[in-house]
């Protein structure tokens, strides 16, 4: 069951690497997409650590639910978001192809390593900055506040994050203080 | 050739501070009146090398400073002066003055009192220039020569001759800092020698060939220009002579007390044959750890013991990872003396790595002498500071952070503790007080006992002011002794009748109860009226690993530490009684503890909710004990802690994580943190069901 996602990310560390020797252009980054309710978000590649498998997290008490609990990284101790359930979507059992992707936040000039949960990585690419397009108004929604801006891609829409918005330990703060309130 | 002095300015700094603190201690310990010439020594090494330090350096307002420091030093130190207490008190009032000039230079941009310093500095002066003055003024009249210098001051400079012996250089001295500095003095005059330079294909880069010959014309003293070359004065022939025959050079003439001069220090030249100057040795500096510093100095044997066991760590993994090359089951024997190898590594490895953050308690002990010194002084009390187990090992950061608790603890016995010698004596006692410090391990603590043996503390008085100020509400809430001693510690709490600056206002004792409990401490009171208090401080060893009981929850398991728990036992469904139909409590014997299910406080799912078929471990935090209700109790032991916070957040309850041996993450709880938040919970649904 393991074997699965990391051939998984052994395509995408070789298509990673291709599209390095691509990119090369000024104003152009790299964003590392991956699928989430059928839909593809990005994050700058330069904020991921790594990818691996979902394996077991350790509950924390008295958090959000999207908190999924804490891994051990190799000795650190690293808390996993699920990104499903962050955004209020549709629970799905985690499956063969389920990873976490660990990502560096700064967050408050502090550097934290957290990991998110997603239903899979999908590919890498180089958008420049005017390919982005902002986002329209959402409204009142938050999750309008987590979007750095919206890349069409072979006429399909990829949604970039900006993750430091996304897990921001004031956001995680306000949200447990909401939860508790509850 | 030019050096970068940058890189070493932290290191000058932090040994200058060093010197200060022996300075500091040498002279609280000077016995007035009597020159232990040891000691005095001492002090003026450690003046001699901040001095020498600053002006290679360029900071010379300190260099300046110490200059006339080390003279009244180098006085005192030749027999010409008494040691008086005004000089003790002056000379540690410049003590003072220094550490703060060079703090200034460590936070840059800081500034210090300048004002202050050149107080110090003139009142330094106004002692040193007593005799001088006594001297100049009335050389004829009193047939006396001087008395504060090695030689007259009248000549009109100094011929030096000096020549490096070759291997100089290779010491690290370099001559043109010598010569800047006697620059400094006045003007100078030099020739060089190269007679003996060698040609330029037998020239050595590092071996030193020229000689000078300095004509210094400047109204100095001998010594200030020995000075300069004292730190190579046995790596050179070095030759100084008065250039014009004003003054006398002989060095051993009769010294003739001068005419007492109305100063006022009063500080007198003793009339004494003059000592030789005694050769200037290199100090040799005593390696220590300042406290503030964030680096931390390791004794190369603790460095030495760690790369052995690197070094077997290696071996045995080496031979571990052959015997996995071609492993069949004849083997496993093998295997298992392999691991249990690596075991032994690992553990001897992690104490070793431990003990690296270990210093001893002095460096928290030693600012004691001198802090007593001042507030008895201040206080006019007289007080014996004894100190014990000063050898006792501890955490690094442990020590830091107990620094000013046991500095308020220090004052409070001092002020609240010991009485006055009069008050003493009418009791009975010796006049002069005592202090007691002591450090001493028990289990994996640390126990620190700041005793004294003044008047202990007043009952009546606690329990009476502690109704005024409205902390309890009658003196019938409280029974024992303990929980009388314990109102000390509350907020807002103070039974000084007159708030002094040393203590009084109330605030304090439970910012420092606060500390200890943050280090994962306690404080214990001890006192008996009238013969004295004991406060009496655990702390753990270090913050890096506790001893933990595993405990499980359904299928997850947490970490109770071990330090807190009082007892664990099996559920008599008879001794649970139900508080106004919410809260459940338990019959201990003659005690009531609250039932904490950790399951619903930490929302869980356990194996059963019925109370008979778990387990209720009994732990103690904040003073109160309670019952947690947990499935099992798995194991106990050691965990090192890793902090929630650096990748997430503080988290109610849980004071950090562990990594258990299956690589899973496990929760360690904080059980005054429990306690709170099982209390908040309470009273928020007890509040709903109200509403």
């Amino acid at each position: 069951m393991a074997q699965l996602p990391e051939e998984h990310f052994m395509d995408t560390a070789q298509r990673l690497d291709s599209d390095s020797i691509i990119a090369n252009g000024s104003g152009h980054e790299q964003y590392l997409t991956f699928m989430l309710a059928g839909e593809e978000y990005g994050v700058d590649i330069l904020r991921v650590q790594e990818i691996k498998g979902w394996d077991s997290a350790t509950r924390i008490p008295n958090t959000p639910d999207y908190v999924q609990g804490v891994i051990n990284l190799r000795g650190t101790i690293v808390p996993i978001i699920d990104l499903r359930m962050r955004f209020n979507l549709e629970k799905l059992e985690y499956g063969p192809t389920t990873v976490v992707v660990v990502l560096k936040v700064e967050s408050e000039n502090k550097h934290r390593t957290m990991g998110i949960v997603v239903d899979g990585v999908s590919d890498v690419y180089s958008i420049s900055a005017d390919e982005l397009k902002s986002a329209p108004e959402f409204g009142d929604d938050v999750n309008a506040e987590f979007v750095k801006g919206l890349a069409t891609i072979d006429e399909k829409m990829v949604i970039i994050l900006n993750i430091d918005k996304l897990l921001n330990s004031r956001e995680l703060n306000v949200l447990d203080s909401a939860a508790n309130e509850r | 050739m030019s050096i970068d002095l940058s890189q070493f300015k932290q290191t000058f700094i932090e040994e200058s501070l060093e010197g200060l603190d022996i300075m500091e201690s040498t002279l609280l310990n000077l016995d007035v009146g009597e020159a232990d010439l040891e000691a005095i020594n001492t002090i003026f090494r450690a003046a001699h090398s901040i001095k020498g330090g600053s002006g290679t350096f360029g900071f010379n307002d300190i260099a300046s400073f110490t200059h006339v420091l080390e003279t009244l030093l180098d006085q005192t130190r030749a027999g010409e002066r008494d040691v008086t207490a005004p000089a003790i008190e002056l000379l540690l009032a410049s003590v003072d003055c220094l550490r703060e000039m060079i703090n200034a230079l460590q936070d840059e941009g800081a500034t210090y009192d300048e004002e202050q310093v050149a107080s110090v500095q003139e009142k330094l002066e106004i002692m040193l220039n007593g005799d001088k003055e006594s001297n100049t003024e009335s050389p004829a009249a009193a047939g006396s020569t001087a008395a504060s210098e090695k030689n007259p001051t009248t000549t009109s400079g100094w011929l030096i001759k000096f020549a490096p012996h070759p291997d100089m250089l290779r010491t690290g001295n370099d001559p043109v800092l010598m010569f800047r500095e006697l620059e400094g003095l006045g003007s100078l005059a030099v020739d060089v020698d190269t007679k003996v330079l060698p040609g330029f294909e037998n020239l050595l880069a590092e071996d030193a060939y020229l000689s000078w010959e300095i004509r210094l014309t400047a109204d100095v003293a001998k010594d200030q220009v020995e000075e300069i070359f004292s730190w190579v004065d046995d790596e050179c022939e070095l030759e100084i002579t008065a250039l014009a025959p004003a003054g006398d050079t002989a060095e051993d003439e009769v010294v003739v007390e001068p005419e007492p001069q109305p100063v006022n220090t009063d500080v007198k030249a003793t009339p004494e044959k003059k000592a030789a100057p005694a050769a200037t040795k290199k100090v040799a500096k005593k390696r220590s750890t300042s406290t503030e510093a964030t680096s931390i100095r390791v004794g190369t044997d603790k460095v030495d013991a760690l790369i052995n066991l690197v070094g077997e760590l290696v071996i045995t993994q080496s031979m571990l990872s052959q015997l996995g090359e071609e492993f069949d089951m004849g083997k496993i024997e093998k295997l298992r003396n392999g691991l249990a190898q690596l075991e032994r590594n690992t553990r001897e490895m992690q104490e070793n790595v431990l003990r690296i953050r270990m210093l001893p308690i002095s460096f928290s002990f030693n600012r004691f002498p001198r802090l007593v010194h001042d507030l008895t002084q201040k206080m006019g009390k007289k007080v014996d500071l004894k100190m014990s187990g000063e050898q006792t090992e501890l955490d690094k950061t442990v020590m830091e952070k107990i620094g000013d608790p046991l500095v308020h603890l220090v004052r409070n016995a001092l002020d609240h503790g010991i009485e006055s010698p009069e008050e003493r004596i009418a009791a009975g006692k010796d006049p002069v007080g005592t202090l007691l410090l002591n450090a001493y391990h028990k289990g994996g603590n640390i126990i620190i006992e700041i005793s004294d043996d003044g008047a202990g503390i007043n009952k009546q008085r606690v329990l009476d002011k502690a109704v005024q100020s409205g902390i309890i509400n009658s003196p019938d809430d409280i029974s024992d002794d303990a929980q009388v001693f314990d109102l000390i510690f509350a907020a807002g709490f103070s039974t000084a009748d007159v708030v002094s600056d040393v203590s009084g206002r109330g605030v304090g004792m439970d910012v420092v109860k606060k500390n200890i409990k943050a280090l994962g401490g306690a404080i214990e009171i001890t006192s008996q009226e009238g013969k004295g208090s004991t406060f009496s401080i655990r702390l753990p060893l270090t913050l890096a690993i506790l001893d933990g009981q595993l405990v499980r929850v359904g299928e997850e398991v947490y970490i109770i530490p071990l330090i807190s728990i009082v007892e664990s036992l099996q559920i008599d469904k008879k001794s649970v009684n139900r508080l106004a139909g919410c809260s459940e409590v338990y019959r201990l014997r003659d005690d009531y503890i609250s039932i904490i299910r950790l399951y619903s406080l930490f929302g869980a799912k356990p194996d059963s909710v019925d109370l008979e078929k778990g387990l209720l471990v009994v732990v103690e935090g904040d003073g109160q004990k309670v019952g947690l209700f947990v499935d099992d109790l798995l194991g106990q032991q050691q965990v090192v802690i890793k902090s929630l916070e650096s990748n997430f957040k503080q988290v109610d309850g849980v004071s950090g994580a562990t990594i258990l041996g299956d690589g899973t993450v496990a929760l360690i709880m904080d059980i005054g943190g429990l306690i709170d938040l099982s209390n908040t919970l309470q009273r928020d649904s007890s509040d709903g069901a109200v509403a």
